[in-house]
Parts: structure tokens; C-alpha cells; sequence
């Protein structure tokens, strides 16, 4: 437990102390935030170079700009970064770490010293992985047997990284859920927390009780691959399919540790931007642990094809169209916000209001795999490319820059130039549909995934997707640039430029080492935008 | 390109009636999500810094109607993409049955009449067909887009699936399940006869000698075995490595073996190579070429090699 903070009337700002050191060894949860924050990025930034050469190579038919094996050493560094290393930890791990505390009033979080082993277990994962980059393996991320375990390349390496990677996810996940538990400030009762915090207490509960389901999966691939025991091997007595029945009974829930957060994320811009209250509080703050629920038991919608039983695909089914429910009652109670507001299109609402028209595009297009029969034909073809794309850019990634944009002043202290933050909001948008719309159609046409090469009858649909990468590309770069330049800049960011009622507002940009002064008494919801009537808590 | 391929088996039509229905009410929600979207960013766009906002926190009848709407929506459709999968997989009794396997990276189909193809599926129109599948090594998938069939096949388990062509052609067999360095190389083609056409097929060429082997130069017929047999997924003409050495250029050649001994490519090497692929293994490349023993005949064989004679 951090201590009881002491009134001090200096300002220390928690960027103060400088030097190595100081980052290595601290527990500052702000800090540790940045460390999280940088590391995705720079994954995020690396695994989305090896899309573009991906991308490059399908320009055309043949694999004519690197060769087949090289192509699939590349779709599996791709998916595994994006998955295991930017995306689960994400925007849980970084801006989790930074909000948690300031948003419900604590000073850190419950347990500081932990939060910094997380980290270092991250890196330690990262090592490894870094390491297996020696001889990378060809499997996908999805490290199916008995592909996996046999092929020559070096698989052991890459999932016992992704094995460590995993405590670091059940630690912090077990951090935040004690933090939300007890270290509200007065007077912060469950129905007055921003639902930042609701979405990252259903997040930190995946994370606890899913993770350890895919770190035993792997260890068991492990020791089938070195020991020779024979657990997914059939001449060996062991069952192809059970593996994937493991692996998605994990990488299911996973899905939604990486989308919760980032309709958090939504769920706090939109209010401030249209000042207006969140609308149907409780039935989003709900929809987040019932999705989260409902998530452990829709693991074989991805096995419609594999084998299981007729009847377990039918049961599957249905379980996942009850998870479609929760989502679309988020989108519109998203939409009903906006009305009657005051709509500001910063770059961090256009982000928002991106997230929106995506996320529709994905959630809908989940429908269509959802459905037995049309899933039977869309399995394992480009129209799943597209969709996962649409939910995890369209979604969690749009969340992401939304709120890299949002909380930058906070975070900061500095201001980044807003005209280029919209420019690169466009390019991203317009590129990301370029990219990815027409895939559907491909997926549709019946271009399988995962293919180096492909029959000529797609070549102009994969062009198009190829260009829009540029532009997507492009988009990113530039707001890239635009955020790092913005931290050089002499522009002092003002504590609360939005107007914002949430706590993390309400003190300096940067905050101080300790968050608040003095404990915050708590007296109303996060969301009292708007002529007030009646307030009932 | 239309937006679906062409319906060509007697279950396509059926899924694509579920893809359609899904396709128009996924079009409407996204349609009308998009306008009030848009509109009220419109319409309610900050003019001037001090505007005052309605204090709205909800509304329980609207919330009721957008969770009853989409639900009855949503179950309705997942009973329908159930009834149709009901009829996907439920083979008619009198339905012939076809053995595939998939090995990295061809199929290899063996009939109930005794004849046996490769890469290539020989069916006839309207008559029902069942295909019993296995896997020899790795996780593949049989899917044919036209028909909207799609299916994993497994090692060491039978998996099944079924259709009744309905139109004569020749259609795409892919596999969908990621298998490894050829994954994408794993074509083959599925060729509806016409009752009569197959009966001459029935009667006719083969894998054994047929009257193919007899009437084409040999040149001719390697190519066509090169494409047919499946030597084309890992061995280009253009000098490109895919998995194997290319053709282009290499009779005659002379290079270097793992163990480090060096060969030429001479006919003997060639008919080894093809026969007892594993016994000697080109230096950069992995053992996975499958023997051909029993696939080819030595006639076959000898017209490869006058083909790749010709790839200069
Ligand atoms: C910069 C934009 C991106 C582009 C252009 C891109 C492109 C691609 C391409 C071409 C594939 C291979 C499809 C196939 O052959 O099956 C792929 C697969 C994948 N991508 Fe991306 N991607 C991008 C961003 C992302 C992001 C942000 C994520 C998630 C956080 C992501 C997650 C995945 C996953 C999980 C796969 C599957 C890998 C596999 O099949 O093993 N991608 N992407
Ligand atoms: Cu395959």
C-alpha cells in the first residue's frame, strides 16, 4: 500500500526527477505507465513496418519480393507482436497504469513495487522473443499443432516468451482489480466511477482467469515439442484439436482484454466533447462485465470447421450471438450522447467518432462468422482478415490514438499541433478503409489467409488493399512525429483544457508524484455535464 | 466479378441466402447508425464556447427497444445460418463416397470405383458426393469457394463433408488451413463432368498408363503432369525458388547436396529425385518433397524429364 499522501503544499511534478535510475527503480505507477506506453508503441510501430512488407509482397501474385517461407516468418512476427506485445498489454497495461489511480482518487495503485515487477516481466518476455528472432518461427500466432510441433523452425523459443508475457498480464490485472477495489477516494462509490474504470475492471478479471489457460497451453506445446510427449500428436494418442480448444478458450476473452479498454476510452472521450452526460451509465458499465462473461463461453466460434461436434457448433453459435447484444447497446448508447450536445471535433473525439463507424463495420461483420452456414464459407479467408482489422484498428487501435490524443496534455504537460493531429486522423481513416474494405469482398470471393501467393482473379482487389497501406501508413508516421515533436515543444498544456469533470483533471498537467494534495472527497458522478435538474447517484 | 463467386453446387445457393439476409440487415443498422452519427455531428456542433447542454443521463424504454430489436434479430438469424448448416452436414444416403487426403501439399483423391487422382477431383453433375477426409501430416482445409463447401481435415481422424455439383465447369480447390512453406501452392481443381463425360472418364485415362500417356509427345504430357500432378506448388519455371529448385535451367546443372557431395542433374538424378526424394537433399532446402513412387509411372516420369529438358 502506498502511503496515505501527505499534505504538501509544493508542486512536484511526477516528470520532475530525471536520470536512468530514476525510471528504473521507480513505482511510480505515472511512470511505469510511460515505460508500458513506449514499449507498445515501439511493437506497435515495428510489427506495422512488417505489415507494410507484407502488404508489399501481395501487391502481385507471386512471391516475387520475398519468398514463401519468409512471407509466413512474417505474418507470424506480425500477428504475434500486434497480439501478445502492443495489443493485450495495450492500452490496459499504459494507460491503465496512468488513469486507474487518478481517476478514482489514490495516489498509486495497491500494490507499487508489483506493478514494477509486472514490467520487468514484460521485458523479460521481450527478451526472449527478441531472441527467438534468431531462427523465427512460421506457425501464425496462433501456434496450431501439429504444425507447430514439427515444423523446424524455432517455436519454443517465441511461446515461452509469450508464456512469461503472460504473468506480467495476470499481475497487473491482479494489481488493478484490488486498486478498483480498495483504494477509491471517498465518496467515489461503484456508480459514480468513470467507466474507464468499469472496462478496465472487466479487462483485469480476463486477464486474471484467462491467462493462465494459454500459459499452460503452451507449456504442454513446449514440452510436446521437447520432450516428446504426445498431448496434441494423434499417433501419439493425442487430439489435434484440443489445442485449439485451449488456445481459443484463452484468445477468445483475450479478443475482449483488447477491445474493453478502448471502449472505455470511448466512453470518456464522448462526454467531455459533447457535454454531455454518458447516456444509459449503467447499461454500458454492465455490458462490460456481461461481455466479459459471456466471452469464456464462445471459444469454439472459431472451430466451426475444425472437427468439433455438430452439435457443439450449433451451442457455440447461439452463445456467440448473445455476445453481439451487449455490443450493440454500447454503440447506441454511444450515438444517444450526442444528442442535444455541444460537439466539439477535436482530434481525440474524431478518433471516438471513428471508432464508432468502425467498430459497426467489425461487430456487424462478426454476425456473418457468427452464423453457421455463411461462416463455413468466410473461415479462414480474407473476409476474417478484414473483420479482426475492423475491431482491433478500427476499434482498439482508433481507442488507442484516441486517447494517446486526449490524455496528452495530462500525461505531458505539453501540447502537440492539433491541425496536424486531424491531417493524420484523416490519412488514418481513409487508409485504414482502403486497406481493409476491400478485403471482404476478397474473403467473400474465397481468397483464403495466410496465402505468399494467390490466383490472378484477386490481384486488383490486393493492389487496392496494398495502396491504401501507403496512405495508412503514412497517416501513422505523421502522428507520430506530430506527438514526439509536441513533447519539445515550449507550449505548457493548462490543467484542464476540455472542461473535463473527472479527477484526473482536477490537478496540474503533469500530475504531482503523489497525484493529489490531499485525498479528494468524492461528492458526484464523473459524468454531471449539462443544465442540471436532479442528481440521483 | 460479381460480389459472390458463381453458385455452382446445390448447398451454395442456400448459404448465400444466409449471407445475403445478413448482408441487408447489416447494411440497414450500419446505414442508420452512420446518419445519426453524422447528423448529430452536424447538427450539434459547437458554435460558440458557453452553449448549454441538456442534462440527459438515459431513457429506460429506448434502452428496452435497442436490446429486444437486435436480440429477436440476432436470434432469428443464428436459426437460420443453424438450418441451413443442418442440411451442409447432413450427407444424402445415396451420396458416392470420394477418400481425400491432404499431405504438405497435395491432395490425393481415391474413388469408390478404384480410380485414384491427384490434385485434380473428378466429379459427376447431380450426383451427390461425399468426401471422407484425412490429413497424412499437418491441419489442411477443403474448400471450395463455388460450392461453399469448407472443411478441416485432420491427422489420425476422419472428417467429412458432402455436395451435389449442379454445373458442369471446373472450380478452385484451396486449402484454408495454414500447412506450412506451400501453404498457398496447395491448389488443386475440381472438374464437373456431365453423366456421359464421366462415364468416359470412368472407363478412360488414369493414373495407370492411359490412352493419354500414348497420344501426347512427351514434352506435351510432362507439362501436363507438371501442372497436374502437383510438382508446379513448389517448383517454378521462371528460376524463382518456392520451396523446391526451380525447372528453369536445371538439366544438366551441377550443385551441391546437404552432405555436402556434389550431383548433376542428369536423368537418373532426376527419376531418384522424384522416386526417393529424401535420399539426396539439395544444400538451402528443407526434405519436404513427397515420394512419387506409385503417383508416376516410369513413362510418366520420362516425360517430365523431356519437359524439363526444354525449360532452358
Ligand atoms: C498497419 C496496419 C496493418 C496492416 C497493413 C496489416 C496487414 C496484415 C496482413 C497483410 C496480414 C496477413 C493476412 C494473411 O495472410 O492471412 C495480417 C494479419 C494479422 N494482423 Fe495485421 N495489419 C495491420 C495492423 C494490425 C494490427 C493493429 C493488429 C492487431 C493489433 C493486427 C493483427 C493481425 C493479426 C492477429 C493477424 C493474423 C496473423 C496470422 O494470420 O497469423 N494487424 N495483417
Ligand atoms: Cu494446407
Amino acid at each position: 500500500m502506498a502511503n496515505e499522501s501527505v499534505a504538501t503544499n509544493v508542486y512536484v511534478p511526477y516528470l520532475e526527477q530525471k536520470g536512468f535510475m530514476s525510471w528504473l527503480v521507480t513505482t511510480d505507477h505515472k511512470r511505469i505507465g510511460i515505460m508500458y506506453l513506449i514499449s507498445i508503441s515501439l511493437f506497435f510501430l515495428i510489427a506495422g513496418i512488417i505489415a507494410l512488407l507484407m502488404r508489399f509482397e501481395l501487391m502481385t501474385p507471386m512471391a516475387d519480393f520475398v519468398s514463401p517461407h519468409t512471407y509466413n516468418v512474417l505474418f507470424t512476427l506480425h500477428g504475434s507482436l500486434m497480439v501478445f506485445f502492443f495489443i493485450v498489454p495495450g492500452l490496459a497495461a499504459s494507460f491503465g497504469n496512468f488513469l486507474i489511480p487518478l481517476m478514482i482518487g489514490a495516489p498509486d495503485v495497491a500494490f507499487p513495487k508489483l506493478n514494477l515487477g509486472s514490467y520487468y516481466i514484460y521485458i523479460a518476455g521481450t527478451i526472449i522473443v527478441l531472441y527467438a528472432l534468431l531462427q523465427p518461427a512460421d506457425t501464425g500466432w496462433t501456434f496450431y499443432t501439429p504444425y507447430s510441433a514439427t515444423t523446424d523452425t524455432d517455436v519454443v523459443m517465441i511461446t515461452f516468451g509469450v508464456f512469461v508475457l503472460g504473468f506480467s498480464s495476470i499481475l497487473t490485472g491482479m494489481n488493478f482489480i484490488v486498486t478498483i477495489h480498495k483504494m477509491r477516494a471517498p465518496g467515489m462509490t461503484w456508480h459514480r466511477l468513470p467507466l474507464f474504470i468499469w472496462a478496465s475492471y472487466a479487462t483485469a478479471v480476463l486477464q486474471l482467469l484467462a491467462t493462465p489457460v494459454v500459459g499452460i497451453t503452451l507449456l504442454l506445446l513446449i514440452a510436446e515439442r521437447s520432450l516428446g510427449v504426445g498431448f496434441f500428436d494423434p499417433a501419439k494418442g493425442g487430439d489435434p484439436v484440443l489445442f485449439q480448444n485451449f488456445f481459443w478458450f484463452y484468445s477468445h476473452p483475450a479478443v475482449y482484454i483488447m477491445i474493453i479498454p478502448a471502449m472505455g476510452v470511448i466512453s470518456e472521450i464522448i462526454p467531455v466533447f459533447a457535454r454531455k452526460p454518458i447516456f444509459g451509465y449503467k447499461a454500458i458499465a454492465y455490458s462490460s462485465l456481461g461481455i466479459a462473461f459471456i466471452s469464456f463461453l464462445v471459444w469454439a466460434h472459431h472451430m466451426f470447421t475444425s472437427g468439433i461436434s455438430e452439435v457443439a457448433a450449433t451451442i457455440f453459435s447461439f452463445l456467440t450471438f448473445l455476445v453481439a447484444i451487449p455490443t450493440a447497446i454500447k454503440v447506441f448508447n454511444w450515438l444517444a450522447t450526442l444528442y442535444k450536445g455541444s460537439i466539439e471535433l477535436h482530434s481525440a473525439m474524431l478518433y471516438a467518432l471513428g471508432f464508432v463507424f468502425l467498430f459497426t463495420i467489425g461487430g456487424l461483420t462478426g454476425v456473418f462468422l457468427g452464423a453457421l452456414a455463411a461462416d463455413i464459407h468466410l473461415h479462414d479467408t480474407y473476409f476474417v482478415v478484414a473483420h479482426m482489422h475492423y475491431v482491433m484498428i478500427g476499434g482498439t487501435v482508433m481507442g488507442f490514438f484516441g486517447a494517446l490524443h486526449f490524455w496528452y496534455p495530462k500525461w505531458f504537460g505539453k501540447m502537440f499541433n492539433e491541425s496536424v493531429a486531424k491531417l493524420s486522423w484523416f490519412l488514418v481513416f481513409v487508409g485504414f478503409n482502403i486497406t481493409f474494405f476491400p478485403q471482404f469482398f476478397l474473403g467473400i470471393q474465397g481468397m483464403p489467409r495466410r496465402y505468399a501467393t494467390y490466383p490472378e482473379e484477386f490481384q486488383s482487389l490486393m493492389a487496392l488493399s496494398t495502396y491504401g497501406s501507403w496512405i495508412l501508413g503514412l497517416g501513422v508516421l505523421i502522428m507520430t512525429v506530430n506527438l514526439i515533436k509536441g513533447l519539445f515543444s515550449d507550449e505548457k498544456a493548462p490543467q484542464n483544457p476540455y472542461g473535463s469533470l473527472s479527477l484526473e483533471w482536477q490537478v496540474p498537467s503533469p500530475p504531482p508524484t503523489l497525484n493529489f494534495d490531499k485525498i479528494p472527497e468524492v461528492t458526484d458522478w464523473t459524468y454531471g455535464y449539462g443544465k442540471k435538474k436532479e442528481v440521483d447517484a | 466479378m460479381t460480389w459472390i463467386p458463381e453458385a455452382a453446387s446445390n448447398l451454395a445457393g442456400k448459404v448465400d441466402g444466409v449471407i445475403l439476409v445478413i448482408t441487408l440487415i447489416s447494411i440497414f443498422f450500419f446505414v442508420l447508425i452512420t446518419a445519426v452519427l453524422i447528423y448529430f455531428a452536424v447538427k450539434y456542433r459547437r458554435k460558440r464556447d458557453d452553449e448549454e447542454t441538456p442534462y440527459i443521463t438515459g431513457n429506460e424504454p429506448l434502452e428496452i427497444i435497442w436490446t429486444v430489436i437486435p436480440s429477436i434479430l440476432l436470434i432469428l438469424l443464428f436459426v437460420y445460418g443453424f438450418v441451413v448448416y443442418k442440411d451442409m452436414r447432413t450427407p444424402p444416403k445415396d451420396a458416392v463416397d470420394i477418400t481425400v487426403t491432404g499431405k504438405q501439399w497435395i491432395w490425393t483423391f481415391d474413388y469408390y470405383n478404384g480410380k485414384k487422382s491427384l490434385n485434380e477431383l473428378y466429379v459427376k453433375q447431380n450426383v451427390p458426393v461425399r468426401m471422407i477426409m484425412r490429413a497424412d501430416d499437418v491441419l489442411h482445409s477443403f474448400f471450395i469457394p463455388q460450392f461453399r463447401v469448407k472443411q478441416d481435415i485432420l491427422p489420425g481422424r476422419y472428417t467429412q463433408l458432402w455436395f451435389t455439383p449442379t454445373k458442369v465447369g471446373t472450380y478452385d480447390l484451396y486449402c484454408a488451413e495454414y500447412c506450412g512453406t506451400g501453404h498457398s501452392q496447395m491448389l488443386g481443381k475440381v472438374i464437373v463432368l456431365s453423366p456421359e463425360a464421366y462415364d468416359i472418364w470412368e472407363k478412360g485415362i488414369g493414373v495407370d498408363e492411359g490412352d493419354a500417356v500414348a497420344s501426347l509427345p512427351p514434352e506435351e504430357l510432362g507439362e501436363k503432369l507438371y501442372k497436374e500432378k502437383g510438382c508446379n506448388a513448389c517448383h517454378s519455371l521462371d528460376g524463382s525458388v518456392v520451396i523446391g529448385p526451380s525447372f528453369k535451367g536445371l538439366f544438366g546443372k551441377t550443385g551441391t547436396l546437404e552432405d555436402g557431395s556434389t550431383y548433376v542433374a542428369d536423368e537418373n538424378y532426376i527419376i531418384k529425385s522424384i522416386y526417393e526424394p529424401q535420399a539426396e537433399i539439395v544444400q538451402g532446402f528443407q526434405p519436404v518433397m513427397p515420394s512419387f513412387k506409385g503417383i508416376l509411372s516410369e513413362g510418366e516420369v520420362d516425360a517430365l524429364i523431356a519437359y524439363i529438358k526444354t525449360l532452358k
